[in-house]
């Protein structure tokens, strides 16, 4: 009996961070649901009883469903008949059994039919389905858009759609079109309001859109009139069950074959506003793919974790020259790395989770009553470290995951390039997570405010304060990644002389993101180390690599001279 | 069918050693099984007879009923929480002294009466055998105690109605359908389809089931939870409970007496190692024609 959840105790680990105790409270506001309802837990204990139980049973179907089914959906893949995509067998099966054991709708509130999850749990159960079937995890994965319904819909559609969602009903976030795809402003699709059925109707062309044949739909629409900006989009949701779309294609992909990727016509299609009109885009799309953007960073943590067990079975089990090959240099180093871009990855995924689960549970409760003076200060706080991270995971964790995917194949030498082993699946699932959800580029953007503004550096003061009091036994990886920091401060400083708004800047951008984001990745996994030293060898593998890494950047930015970029220019 | 009426089932399980992890401690001086030495799980086919109670449940929904029966020590009452997890309704540990070292017949003559007391029932399914005995003689027996029709390596349901319900056998050369009028038993075969993962909102609801003796333990926090929430009690039954005779019961009511307990150590026989080359692949052809294994 294989189990994805109780065969890597790196997981159940997250669950006994300190953090916990406050998330789990918020979360369950007082343990009130369980005069109300017979699955809500009494206390703490029985919440994390709950969550490594719950995890155990994700752990299980994934180990004895997802993982034995995933060769075979990949070759399938997806077809469409009758305008409707029908999933290979394997996925049926993994869908239906999920379902079967409740664990859909895993983070919505007990009223809705969900398990009232927090964040840690929920992307947790999404790191070991996809460690599973990486590509059964974005229709897994897409139950998120649950959440922007909860947070953002009325209360009508929160009462028709979300009870469905632990039934079954699967989701889509359809957003992208042929001409909107990074710029998500030039969105075209028409929405208008139609007096006679009073309700809006929607028309036009979603291209490249995951699980575009879902139940229920979310979609980005223009809905004001001549405007040709963000300020002009809605957000609407749409029921499959109105049969007014039409599926033109699904994309014939390189990798994620079990996961279909749909260019879909919305035909004078009757759908609902969720929230507000002209906040489509800037508040609830934002806040979606901010949800979206940590799924696929979990994602990406299940592949890297899949990869680095195959890597390691094949090292252990392959000989030449009279010995295994994992006991050649060249080889344990790769293994030590995928190992600890992997550990490193997953310390940061739920990190940032914790951040998002308290900021999450505050902004819920402000709904139903004020907030202290104390706990709106820690709004603000987790809110902004999680908008501050989560660009940050998303471009580590899948840039990890596709060397860790390479290294798997090097690792199995020619017979990895074969379909005789799933590293060569891995490999092409790993390549669409560096880009979906806002590839790689577009996390710079995202989080080069954090290093202009100076608060990764305000992060890195405040884990070094708490590092310091405990860091017995591991000074010499304090003093590296102290080293690290002045190495970025260095750099930071140049870059600053350039001016933040200058081109030269923007060019260096992701390299000064990286810079920031080698320590804070070592602190995090440091401060995992001192509660469980099964890290410490992870740590000190990662620290070298950061070392390295950070000289390189840093050199390239200390050697730069101003408006050297042009050159690169054609 | 079954419009407005509840379609009782009743599933009999049994929580098994993992004949998988079998340890020097394995059994005890009297031949019997040690239990307590070795890990105890839900023995495999009747958690496929669960499973095809929960498909009659899935589709009859509140109208169904699924009472699991366990026949054990204490700890057998993870196993009614085991069914519980996956959609049973109530389950009955049948639990006492006297049942210690029962042989097949007794543990028919203790669970029929069991079957009996849990009030009017429909079907009865168990699996075939239980992994420890390999007999497949219980369910058969109850059968015959309780005077039912009884369809035994049952596969799958092919179609239930008011009054019969049609299933297909699973036997050694094919497959056999028949039809059993209601009440009836069934013994399900290895082959039958496994069973569900757990619920997770059945789950966490029933964690904390307990059984009386199980809270009478030291160390059950939270006592006034089992009064609050009556479906945190799970029932447990003695031989009074059921009214047995108590001579039928136990070592008195076995007839079976193991007699010696052998340790067979297969060794190899008349085995030939063949390399795996050209040379090798031809001396195995000519070894099996010659044998007449092909050819």
């Amino acid at each position: 009996m294989e189990n994805f959840y109780t065969d890597n105790e790196a997981l159940k680990f997250q669950l006994s961070h300190p953090l916990m105790r406050r998330i789990v409270d918020l979360k369950e506001r007082d343990y009130a649901d369980n005069n109300q309802f017979d699955d809500a837990p009494v206390d703490f204990e029985d919440a994390i009883d709950s969550y490594d139980r719950v995890l155990e049973i994700v752990g299980e179907i994934t180990g004895e469903i997802l993982a034995p089914n995933a060769e075979e959906v990949d070759r399938v893949g997806v077809r469409v008949e009758n305008n409707a995509v029908v999933y290979a067998p394997g996925t049926q099966e993994a869908h239906e059994a999920l379902t079967k054991a409740g664990l859909y709708g895993m983070s919505l509130p007990r009223r809705f039919g969900g398990l009232n999850f927090a964040y840690v749990p929920y992307v947790m159960a999404a790191e070991i389905v996809s460690r599973g079937d990486t590509a059964f995890a974005n229709i897994w994965g897409l139950q998120d858009c649950a959440e922007t319904l909860h947070e953002f819909a009325s209360e009508e559609i929160q009462q028709a759609f979300l009870p469905r969602v632990n039934k079954g009903a699967t989701c889509s976030m359809d957003l992208t079109e042929p001409d909107a795809g990074s710029d998500l402003q030039a969105v075209r699709l028409k929405a208008s309001w139609d007096e006679t059925s009073q309700c809006w109707r929607l028309n036009g062309v979603k291209r490249f859109i995951t699980n575009g044949d879902a139940d229920i739909k979310l979609v980005l629409a223009r809905s004001e009139e001549g405007t040709t900006d963000a300020r002009g989009l809605s957000y609407f949701v749409y029921d499959r069950a109105e049969g007014a779309t039409t599926i033109r294609r699904v994309e014939n992909k390189l990798g994620i074959h079990g996961s279909p990727t749909v260019e879909l016509v919305f035909n004078n299609a009757p759908a609902k506003l969720v929230g507000e009109r002209r906040f489509g885009l800037i508040k609830y799309v934002m806040s979606l793919m901010n949800g979206a953007r940590l799924g696929v960073a979990a994602q990406a943590v299940g592949l890297s974790e899949n990869a680095c067990r195959e890597a390691e079975r094949y090292a252990a089990e392959r000989e030449q020259f009279g010995k295994a090959i994992k006991h050649f240099p060249q080889v344990y180093e790769m293994l030590a790395l995928s190992r600890a871009k992997t550990d490193v990855a997953r310390a940061l995924l739920y990190e940032t989770c914790r951040f998002v689960d308290i900021y999450k549970a505050l902004t819920l409760t402000s709904k139903e009553r004020p907030l202290t003076a104390e706990e709106k200060t820690e709004l603000k706080y987790y809110q902004k470290n999680a908008d501050l991270y989560t660009p940050l995971l998303k471009l580590f964790a899948t840039e990890f995951c596709n060397q860790v995917a390479y290294d798997a194949i090097q690792v199995h030498g020619g017979s990895g390039y074969m379909k005789d082993y799933p590293v060569e699946r891995l490999y092409r699932d790993a390549r669409i997570t560096n880009i979906y959800e806002g590839t790689t580029q577009l996390q710079v953007v995202a989080a080069i405010r954090g290093v202009g503004n100076g608060q990764y550096l305000n992060m890195l003061r405040e884990y070094d304060s708490k590092v310091a009091e405990h860091v017995t036994g591991y000074e010499q990886e304090l003093e590296h990644l102290r080293a690290l920091v002045a190495r970025y401060e260095q750099a930071l400083a140049k870059a600053n002389a350039w001016g933040t708004t200058s081109e030269t800047y923007d060019f260096h951008a992701r390299r000064l993101v990286e810079l920031a984001g080698y320590p804070i990745m070592g602190y995090v996994l440091l401060l995992d180390t001192l509660r469980n030293n099964r890290f410490a060898r992870s740590l000190r593998v990662f620290l070298q690599f950061a070392e390295g890494e950070t000289a390189k950047h840093a050199a390239i930015i200390e050697t730069f001279e101003k408006d050297r970029e042009t050159d690169y220019k054609y | 069918m079954y419009n407005n009426k509840i379609f009782n089932i009743v599933v009999l399980a049994k929580q098994v050693p993992d004949t998988r992890n079998v340890g020097k401690d394995a059994m005890k001086e009297d031949g019997t099984v040690n239990r307590a030495a070795l890990p105890a799980i839900f023995n495999p086919e009747d958690l496929s007879a669960l499973e095809m109670a929960l498909t009659i449940k899935d589709k009859l929904l509140e109208n169904c009923k699924i009472t699991v029966i366990t026949m054990g020590p204490v700890r057998a009452a993870d196993i009614i929480r085991e069914a519980l997890y996956r959609g049973a309704d109530q389950g009955v540990v049948l639990s006492d002294r006297k049942f210690a070292g029962s042989d097949t017949l007794a543990t028919s003559y203790a669970l029929a009466l069991a079957v009996k007391k849990t009030g009017h029932f429909d079907l009865v399914i168990a699996g075939r055998q239980a992994i420890d005995g390999d007999t497949a003689q219980v369910g058969p027996q109850i059968a015959e105690k309780l005077n039912l029709p009884q369809i035994t390596y049952s596969e799958e349901i092919m179609n239930i109605t008011d009054t019969r319900v049609r299933v297909k056998r699973r036997l050694e050369r094919g497959i056999e359908i028949v039809e059993a009028p209601f009440p009836c038993l069934l013994t399900v075969h290895g082959s039958a389809a496994p069973c569900r993962a757990r619920n997770a909102k059945k789950l966490m609801k029933y964690k904390h089931a307990k059984t009386p003796s199980e809270l009478a333990e030291p160390g059950t926090e939270n006592q006034s939870r089992y009064s609050q929430k009556p479906f945190l009690n799970i029932e447990e039954w003695t031989a009074d409970h059921v009214n047995a005779i108590p001579e039928r019961l136990g070592l008195s009511g076995s007839p079976t007496k193991v007699k010696k307990i052998e340790n067979v150590v297969l060794v190899k026989k008349e085995s030939q190692n063949i390399n795996p080359n050209e040379e090798g692949i031809h001396l195995l052809i000519r070894e099996l024609v010659n044998t007449r294994v092909i050819g």
